[in-house]
């Protein structure tokens, strides 16, 4: 009964979803949302401001350069967990020791 | 013509999600699941985003297909 | 894994992909990629590598102490570049302000610093792929 009543639920939310995925505007129009003046300049100055054609890099690598940055810090600090707790280390049973 | 390629895509994603989740064998749920990152890149494709539809193919595709490749083969293979 | 016919198809093919994911690297600023995608093709070239060769062979090619040098390497790059800013006076990761070489647009040489972050990202999201993938397949399976 419980279960039924859940998947009935979960059903009404697909539906909804979907209704809410059809309202959402075409991909690319100007008329979205999304597309203020923050992407109006990027998009008019960023080969001037930059000098590269793909607008994509010049928004990671000079606009947000330090998202790009923390970014590559989170992959360092997770590799540095994984290597600390796999990776078999003379030195790590020296220190157990003492 | 493009709609209607879009919407096969899309069922085909579903598809292949419920199909992940229902497999036993986790080698084959691996297998769809590159399958499914496949898709997704052609999805991205056509959502004119190439530069995500090339790092999904890359990471989605090639990366989390092979780690989870070496996980089952340092586990067990059916659930 | 014994199969000549895997073993040569991966010694014609690793060369191709590592050169894609290179192209990808470079072209990063002028076509779609960029560090993020073309360092996972290298890594992915690399861990084909170790799948059918053995950790023992891809250790000789991309060693333990290599693996920590690109790792701490590429972030250290990435630094020194964004510290070019403030030597020449400006904020930290300026571009084209601290005198990087604006270029040609649609060149290879051009975009001021993008083109050299993005090696530093290529370099280190190769040497965390593969570190990633040899520290999972090497541990002891007691």
């Amino acid at each position: 009964m419980m279960k039924r009543l859940i998947s009935v639920l979960f059903f009404a939310l697909f539906l909804a979803l979907s209704y809410a995925v059809l309202q959402m505007p075409p991909a690319g129009t100007p008329d979205a949302p999304s597309y203020n003046h923050t992407t109006e300049h990027y998009l008019a100055n960023a080969l001037e401001e930059t000098g590269a054609t793909n607008v994509v890099a010049a928004i990671l690598t000079d606009y947000r350069a330090w998202d790009t940055l923390g970014e590559t810090i989170v992959l360092f600090t997770a590799i540095v967990a994984v290597i600390s707790v796999l990776r078999k280390r003379p030195t790590a049973e020296v220190i157990r020791d003492e | 013509m493009i709609e209607f390629f879009n919407v096969l895509l899309v069922i085909f994603l579903i598809l292949s999600a419920l199909a992940v989740e229902r497999t036993k064998d986790l080698l084959s749920a691996v297998i769809i699941f590159g399958a499914y990152s496949f898709m997704m890149a052609v999805v991205w494709l056509l959502l004119r985003s190439p530069d995500v539809a090339l790092t999904e193919a890359a990471i989605g595709a090639g990366v989390t297909t092979l780690l989870f490749v070496g996980l089952v083969s340092r586990t067990r293979r059916w659930e | 894994m014994n199969d000549i016919i895997v073993k040569t198809v991966t010694r014609i093919m690793v060369p191709f992909i590592q050169m894609y994911g290179i192209f990808v690297i470079l072209n990063g600023h002028i076509s779609p990629g960029g560090g993020f995608a073309g360092g996972a093709l290298i890594g992915v070239s690399l861990i084909l590598y170790t799948l059918v060769f053995g950790v023992g062979a891809a250790e000789k090619k991309f060693s333990h102490r290599l693996g920590d040098l690109s790792e701490s390497g590429g972030i250290l790059i990435y630094l020194v570049i964004g510290s070019v800013g403030i030597v020449s006076g400006g904020y930290f990761l300026t571009n084209l302000d601290a005198g990087f070489l604006k270029g040609e647009a649609g060149a290879l040489l051009s975009g001021g610093m993008i083109p050299l972050l993005m090696v530093a990202i290529g370099i280190k999201v190769t040497s965390t792929i593969i570190t990633l993938f040899h520290a999972m397949i090497e541990e002891d399976p007691s």
